[in-house]
């Protein structure tokens, strides 16, 4: 769960902190439910163990970190690879399993996250792990008269820019063009030569990565416990299912609305905050009335054509 | 062996099995009881749950939201209103009933993964829900000291393990009668009708959609009788009985039972939960690790699809008594729980001969 957040001294806006919070969080969710969105757009696997990429970056942030910057980024290059090779040996367990039902593929995905996380209990222990961040950052800054913690504001920024390069490498590179075509029509791209293992093996690689970076960054906001991998899946499925498939830009959205839903929205309504999600699921869902988006529609069975 | 006498072989079976579940109580001690009864209550969600995956088409991980809320309702009724069980049945089943009706328009429009995503994000909210409303779920710690229950008005209430199995086994027993009588009437053609191809129920007039809000409802009242059983049998409710490896359980017993038979479905869910308790008697600690190799074992062994395993069976029973096998086979593909959103490639050519019999999986 979210650690504490800073001590807030002098006058306080009481929404300010929590609208800040909610960023970071937003953000950190973004950058975790984004490899899941690739799983489901572009290789149609529902991703069960998709928190469980993430624990794996949160523990390395733990295990490794003591508060000096370089370990920061050894931390970061080492989660990132261990999330990744996960991610990559995932791949490698569904190749068998490749032209079966989903059923099959996402029971197999939950295998691989209960076994998952008992390993990772039996290495790191059942208690949740404090995580040393560096020490620069490990105080408050003063912002609009309140103070905040420094590490979540540098987090922002960084997040956001990963948020960006994220974008970019979707819209603008050859890869990102395969995969927004992949999105669109798989059969298509596989016709044009592009092998689905290889995409497959692609993107969950590229999921675990994303997913580990998140793990590593975000470890002092989501902190490594025996319960981050379902609390993340969790917040990164909702996520998917306000963002829809469509756009990276409608998973930051969806993001940054959850994040303020369980930050800002529990600081102004504590007492709805348990059902606060379910309604914005419910609210986006009848919005969108039948479906979520374009693309989801597009999942459902082409009845025009066969009926 | 014919058909006639596979039938004699199963209803023998299935007898055996019944008397052995009534003497159970008597053979083992109270501990293995009311774990058999607990077992008992679960296998009732993989009921619904198979209603969901395999007759309607709609892949469920959430089966523990209406429970828990049946759980929740009918755990309150006990300890407030009436300690009669046939008012916290009925309780479990409208509360339980109401909580579906509410996410009906989440799920209905919805069809394969998505649905899977959907009701699996349902489900952990439900959880999540559970155990931050403290004022009425008591939070983490559940509701505990919840008074015995009397089956009907004026009879004495039940103490002691064997009695509380009993009871259980009774009401899961009538409901899953129930469902399988209903599910012979039209009303389960037509939903089997709506899974196998919807397009065609679409062009036909029928509103799949109506068809599919009504079996989405009537599950949850099951999984919501299967809540107030949960009460019942363990007189405690914590929301650590509906976590997500209970709705993941519960799938996979659905999905080794075949998906599409009721039957397939208790014995199914059952062999998994004793699976699950065996193993964390076992080896305590290492259960999961276990548990998921377990999974990913039986991705793996069922050679087209876990959901096509029934159908293999069938067929290999149909070739020793030299029916036809194709249409079994054939049908075997859209049997499990509905379309596939997207066939990769190489499956083109293999599903766009669509069958033109019903599925062969289903009894």
């Amino acid at each position: 769960m979210m650690a504490s957040a800073a001590p807030v001294l002098g006058p306080v806006d009481p929404y300010l902190i929590p609208a800040l919070d909610g960023v970071a969080y937003g953000l950190l969710l973004f950058v975790a439910a984004s490899g899941l969105v690739f799983c489901f757009g572009v290789a149609n696997i529902l991703n069960l163990a998709h928190g469980t990429l993430y624990a794996i970056g949160a523990y390395t942030a733990a295990a490794l970190l003591d508060g000096g910057w370089a370990m920061l980024l050894v931390a970061l290059g080492v989660g990132v690879v261990a999330s990744a090779g996960a991610g990559g040996l995932l791949a490698g367990l569904l190749a068998p399993v490749a032209r079966r039902d989903h059923l099959t593929q996402a029971l197999l995905t939950f295998g691989v996250a209960l076994a998952g996380g008992s390993l990772l209990v039996t290495a790191f222990g059942p208690d949740s792990l404090p995580v040393r961040i560096p020490a620069a950052l490990d105080g408050t800054v003063v912002l609009a008269g309140h103070r905040y913690a420094a590490y979540r504001l540098v987090f922002i920024g960084v997040a956001a820019l990963l948020a960006l390069l994220l974008y970019l490498a979707v819209a603008r590179t050859r890869a990102g063009m395969l995969v927004r075509a992949a999105v669109d029509d798989a059969d298509m791209v596989a016709c044009l030569g592009v092998n689905p293992a290889r995409i497959r093996l692609g993107v969950l690689t590229v999921a675990g990565a994303l997913a580990g970076a998140a793990g590593v960054l975000g470890a002092p906001i989501i902190g490594p416990a025996p319960s981050t991998a379902d609390n993340v899946l969790l917040l990164s499925l909702v996520v998917v299912v306000l963002g829809g498939l469509g756009s990276v830009r409608g998973t930051l959205l969806a993001a940054l609305a959850v994040g303020e839903i369980q930050s800002l929205g529990v600081a102004l309504a504590p007492t709805a905050a348990p059902f606060l999600l379910f309604a914005a699921m419910a609210v986006v869902l009848a919005v969108r009335a039948r479906g979520l988006s374009g693309r989801w529609l597009r999942l459902r069975p082409r009845l025009g054509g066969t009926a | 062996m014919t058909p006639a006498g596979r039938r004699w072989l199963f209803r023998a079976g299935g007898a055996g099995l019944l008397g052995y579940a009534v003497a159970v109580p008597w053979l083992v001690d109270t501990y293995t009881t009311s774990v058999f009864a607990r077992t008992l209550v679960l296998a009732l969600v993989g009921v619904s749950v198979a209603l969901l995956t395999g007759l309607a088409g709609l892949p469920t991980l959430g089966q523990t939201g209406p429970f828990a809320a049946g759980a929740y309702g009918s755990a309150l009724v006990a300890m407030h209103v009436s300690s009669v069980g046939v008012v916290q049945v009925l309780t479990g089943a409208l509360v339980g009933g109401l909580f579906a009706l509410l996410t009906v328009p989440l799920v209905v429009y919805a069809r394969g993964v998505v649905v899977l995503m959907i009701t699996l994000a349902i489900g952990e909210l439900t959880v999540t829900a559970a155990s931050r409303w403290s004022s009425v779920t008591g939070g983490t710690d559940g509701l505990a000291g919840i008074p015995p229950i009397q089956p009907v008005w004026g009879m004495a209430a039940l103490d002691g393990d064997r009695a509380r199995y009993l009871y259980t086994l009774v009401v899961v027993g009538v409901v899953i009668a129930a469902v399988v009588m209903v599910l012979r009437t039209p009303a389960g053609l037509l939903l089997r009708a709506s899974r196998d191809d919807e397009g065609r129920m679409r062009a036909s007039g029928h509103r799949v959609t109506g068809y599919l809000a009504v079996a989405f409802t009537a599950a949850g009242a099951v999984a919501g009788v299967a809540g107030s059983l949960l009460v019942t049998a363990q007189q405690y409710v914590s929301p650590a009985d509906f976590g997500f490896d209970v709705s993941a359980l519960l799938l996979l017993g659905v999905v080794i039972g075949g998906a599409t038979s009721i039957g397939g479905a208790v014995a199914g869910t059952a062999l998994v939960i004793a699976v699950r308790d065996w193993l964390s008697g076992l080896l305590p600690g290492h259960a999961p690790l276990l548990l998921g190799g377990l999974f990913v074992l039986t991705a793996y062994l069922f050679p087209r699809g876990v959901a096509g395993f029934s159908t293999d069976v069938a067929r290999l029973l149909r070739s020793r008594s030299g029916e036809r096998t194709g249409r079994a086979l054939r049908g075997g593909d859209r049997a499990g729980y509905g379309h596939r959103d997207r066939p990769l490639p190489a499956e083109v050519g293999a599903t766009t001969g669509r069958p033109t019999g019903g599925s062969g999986a289903d009894s």
